[in-house]
């Protein structure tokens, strides 16, 4: 067996006084396998070593939280014994190096983290992000990923019914692929992984183990350099019908009281399933390597613990139990294996061919894993932009309009979601291109609610406020479909820790999202770091993306964002002050890319928050849609494309600058429709919770007209913004 | 009215089958691939999905279980088969149907709102149905239906072509012929008209609040068909 020196420790990614440590702690040298062990354990993917600290700030209890962070996902209650298990997880390093199976298996280990809990999955959304549409990777990944996305889901039959794509040339060395995925459980059924008792027989089901995906997790906690095509064996291939089979078979024993504790090998496969059941239920665990079943011949105890083979479970059964459960898997034509017990040792014990070949006391893998405080710095508030608005004279805001809604950024993404099945399960109200997915509670009135964003120029230029921001994205997304919002996931896309400029923007958006999440009751339960996007010490702009939930107690008043109605009032709800720092206005049209992110005001974006969601409970506006990138202009233009109608926007009075009103990008506002006779009456609401609006206009059909500024057809402005994803990617 | 709804590993439309079916009145019954013999039915219906995950080719495993053999016996008995989507591919990897589906023409997975215009309504499947351009739902990844010149035109001189690919007012062209299937084709019967095979998704279109509800006009009008 090889000998471990320190120079093999740092080729598994460990550091040195990481190393020294270890042998500190085992009072020995590690041999080669429990050397994989600690490097899988101990990196930064599955220790959280860099994060932890700053991860203790969020906000995560609430009077609906039944699991917060810290299980494989977190739960939600939802009423009458229905609960949503839901989490985010970033599969960013492997899509960049292989993009279909990256994305596929980013896909297929989050279902998995899902109906582990004992959860039917039944919504999947995504947060992809690309680099520059002129890079020439950026084409071929997109086309990818998009297809391992739809590839495995689709194939499950989990409609995907939300996501969100941008374009920016910070990610044109690391790609971010963010997977979502919602379940539902009765919450009197839910499963952890918290294993319980001695002598339980510990079972590996799923697919064979086969060599790939080892060092995966390492290789996610590292940065890129030239030589990342070799790292593609360390991506996993993923098996989506196998995984089908696996969740039918699993959901099929959780019917009774067989299981005690399951958890799925995702990253760092065998190796951290087994240590996280037995540290969580303080136990040992001794597994028999050579009862594991193998897709290759001679593995090695090494390449079985560390292979990230996909669809894969562990599970601790009761005594007992054995037969039964056999014979679901053997109905499926899964592997199915008795392959160890848990013992009171403390430790994991791996035997192979009769052998002992590793022995570590559990708390050295968990609780004594290094944590560290890494040094950061603050982002200051950039100054605001001094705009010399003579130059506007020569703009044109029709043109400006047509930019704005074909900038990659803004246009639609109909090629992405065609490809994705957005119907299976039969309960989708809301489809792709809204403000939020819905999908009903199959069999009942409920429908919930799913909306994935992220704003990563906001959060380059200000970690604090982005931070702030996304979260109250996520929060108006959900109100504008309807849905009382509820919880967030969060998946935290950052460049190199060891930076302080990276690790500042981290603890900064944190505190940004734990901040916003606590003011709005909005909790976090579940999530996911992700750490070294940096590419030959390009880092990405900092992403974290919030996946938010929520509810709607009866599917018939979800209301979406089309305009439904001629003659119909449109009211801009909150106020308008025309920020276009980081706007797209800015970037696009003026070439200005400094000044800060428009400022959040939490009192105001719940309190108008509060305010659509009772217009909406009242049945007193028929559409619905949140102000965010591009401003008022594009979000309209949005609303009348969907509902193909038109729009006589008024000559507003005190208007100071249109290009300000229009394209800025002032938070917590929201437009929306209000039928000739509910005006008087949301005009008394607006006014009784001191909320500000603007009466915008009446529609009419298909044209746009703003005085002398606009006079343009819908279809113009559908054609602008439809056309350029697909123009791109056929040409 | 009896129907029975198989499900082959890896089927995944075969819950949404059995909502429609059960919704519209039909008493549905879910089988095994495994099983050896199917209970008493007036309709089978092979869901969508991806039958022993579509390895080899999309439906040609799920044409060798052990459950198709009385699937085969009860359409050659005169019994009524519907096929949607994966089951129109097992249906003709069977040979119940005729020629085959290959991946789509542009090579992507589609899933929209379509049009598709009824061919034939001198079978159990359409006869009486009060639209003749229905709005259905499609999602797949191999719907192009492609078959030989004598094949067609076998198809054409039988009436056996069931629905077309067109748009809302009936016309069948390119530009609205999602997936590059020969002469738009949708669906198909066989040469007794008691077999239907087609892509689009009836059983996602059963009410107001989903994709729409011409799927409630199909499931209806085959139940009354059938009493």
């Amino acid at each position: 067996m090889t000998q471990v020196t320190e120079q093999i420790a740092i080729e598994h990614g460990l550091k040195k006084d990481e190393f020294s440590k270890i042998c500190k702690l085992l009072k020995r040298t590690p041999n080669i396998t429990e050397l994989a062990i600690f490097s899988a354990m101990w990196n930064e993917h599955c220790s959280y070593k860099s994060s932890r600290k700053h991860l203790k700030k969020l906000h995560t209890k609430g009077k609906q939280v039944i699991q917060g962070p810290g299980e494989n996902a977190g739960v939600i209650d939802i009423g009458d014994d229905d609960a949503i298990v839901f989490k985010i997880e970033s599969h960013n390093h492997p899509s960049f190096i292989e993009p279909y199976q990256g994305a596929a298996t980013g896909v297929g280990g989050i279902m998995r983290d899902v109906f582990t809990m004992g959860a039917r999955p039944i919504a999947n959304l995504n947060s992809i992000h690309f680099g520059s549409p002129q890079h020439k990777k950026t084409k071929n990944l997109l086309r990818g990923v998009v297809k391992g996305i739809g590839g495995y889901g689709n194939c499950i039959g989990v409609p995907t019914i939300a996501g969100q794509t941008s374009f920016d040339e910070s990610y044109n060395g690391n790609i971010l692929v963010n997977a979502m995925t919602l379940g539902l459980v009765n919450k009197n059924k839910i499963f952890y992984s918290k294993a319980a008792g001695l002598n339980k027989p510990v079972i590996y089901v799923g697919s064979k183990t086969g060599r790939d995906g080892i060092h995966g997790a390492s290789m996610a906690s590292a940065t890129f350099d030239d030589k990342i095509e070799e790292k593609k064996p360390t991506v996993q291939v993923g098996d989506p019908f196998t995984e089908k089979l696996l969740l039918e078979a699993c959901l099929e024993l959780m019917a009774d009281n067989s299981i005690i504790a399951i958890q799925d090998m995702g990253a760092a496969g065998l190796t951290s399933s087994s240590v996280e059941m037995a540290s969580k239920g303080n136990l040992g665990i001794e597994l028999d390597l050579s009862k594991v079943p193998c897709r290759e011949q001679k593995m090695s105890p090494y390449e079985i613990m560390l292979s990230e083979s996909q669809e894969r479970m562990l599970i601790v059964l009761e005594n007992g139990k054995e037969n039964h459960a056999k014979k679901i898997f053997d109905k499926w034509n899964l592997d199915f294996a008795v392959i160890g017990k848990t013992t009171n040792t403390k430790k994991i014990e791996l035997i192979f061919e009769n052998n002992k070949v590793a022995e570590i006391p559990i708390n050295l893998l968990a609780e004594n894993a290094p944590v560290y405080e890494r040094k950061w710095k603050k982002t200051k508030l950039p100054q605001k932009l001094r705009l010399n608005k003579d130059n506007f004279k020569s703009l044109n805001l029709s043109d400006c309009l047509k930019k704005i809604l074909s900038n990659p950024n803004i246009s639609e993404k109909k090629w992405i979601w065609d490809q994705y099945d957005h119907t299976v399960m039969g309960d989708t109200i809301q489809k792709p291109g809204g403000d939020a997915g819905v999908v009903r509670v199959h069999g009942t009135k409920k429908a919930v609610a799913a909306s994935v964003d992220s704003s990563a120029s906001y959060c380059f230029s200000h970690p604090l406020t982005g931070g702030k921001q996304v979260v109250c994205e996520s929060w108006r997304n959900l109100i504008s479909v309807g849905a009382k919002p509820i919880a967030i996931t969060n998946c935290l896309n950052f460049g190199n820790p060891e930076k302080e400029k990276n690790m500042g923007e981290f603890v900064e958006c944190v505190e940004g999202i734990a901040e916003a999440s606590k003011f709005l009751d909005f909790p976090v339960v579940s999530g996911n770091v992700s750490f070294y996007n940096e590419t030959k010490d390009i880092g990405i702009k900092p992403t974290p993306a919030i996946g938010g939930v929520g509810l709607i107690k009866d599917y018939k008043n979800m209301i979406s964002m089309d305009f439904k109605k001629i003659e119909n009032s449109i009211f801009v709800v909150g106020k308008t002050e025309g920020h276009l720092g980081q706007s797209i206005f800015a970037k696009d049209i003026l070439n200005e890319k400094k000044g800060p992110p428009p400022s959040i005001n939490l009192f105001n974006e719940r309190n108008i928050g509060e305010t659509i969601l009772a217009l909406i409970d009242k049945k007193l506006i028929v559409s619905c849609h949140d102000v965010s990138l591009g401003g008022i202009l594009p979000a309209i233009s949005k609303m009348c494309i969907l509902g193909n109608k038109g729009i006589k926007i008024n000559n507003l009075k005190g208007l100071t600058n249109k290009y300000e009103y229009f394209f800025g990008e002032d938070q917590a506002r929201y437009i929306v429709e209000i039928p000739k006779d509910n005006v008087q009456k949301v005009i008394e609401i607006l006014n009784n919770n001191s909320v500000h609006y603007d009466n915008l206009g009446v529609i009419q059909e298909n044209q746009m007209n703003f005085n002398d500024d606009i006079n343009l057809p819908i279809e113009e402005l559908a054609n602008t913004h439809k056309y350029w994803l697909k123009e791109y990617m056929n040409n | 009215m009896k129907s029975s709804v198989i499900i082959f590993p890896g089927s995944n439309c075969d819950r949404d089958m059995d909502v429609a079916l059960t919704k519209f009145g039909f008493k549905n019954t879910m089988v095994w691939h495994n099983d050896q013999s199917m209970p008493k039915s007036d309709l089978i219906v092979l869901p969508g999905g991806f039958s022993y995950g579509d390895y080899l080719r999309c439906g040609s495993i799920a044409s060798k279980s052990k459950i198709i053999k009385s699937v085969i016996d009860f359409a050659h008995s005169g019994g009524l088969v519907l096929g949607i989507c994966n089951g129109f591919q097992i249906l003709t990897e069977t040979g119940l149907l005729t020629g085959i589906l290959q991946q789509n023409k542009y090579l992507n997975f589609i899933c929209k709102n379509v049009f598709v215009k009824v061919k034939d309504k001198k079978n159990k499947f359409f006869k009486n149905i009060k639209k003749d351009i229905l709005e259905l739902h499609i999602a797949h990844n191999e719907g192009n239906f492609f078959c030989t010149d004598d094949e067609l035109k076998n198809l054409e001189d039988n009436n056996q072509i069931a629905a077309t690919y067109c748009n809302s007012e009936g016309l069948e062209n390119d530009e609205n012929n999602p997936n590059g299937a020969i002469k738009n084709i949708a669906g198909i019967f066989n040469k007794n008209k008691n077999v239907l095979g087609m892509m689009p998704h009836p059983e996602r279109m059963i009410d107001k609040y989903l994709s729409g509800e011409d799927g409630s006009l199909f499931f209806e009008n085959l139940l009354g068909n059938m009493k």
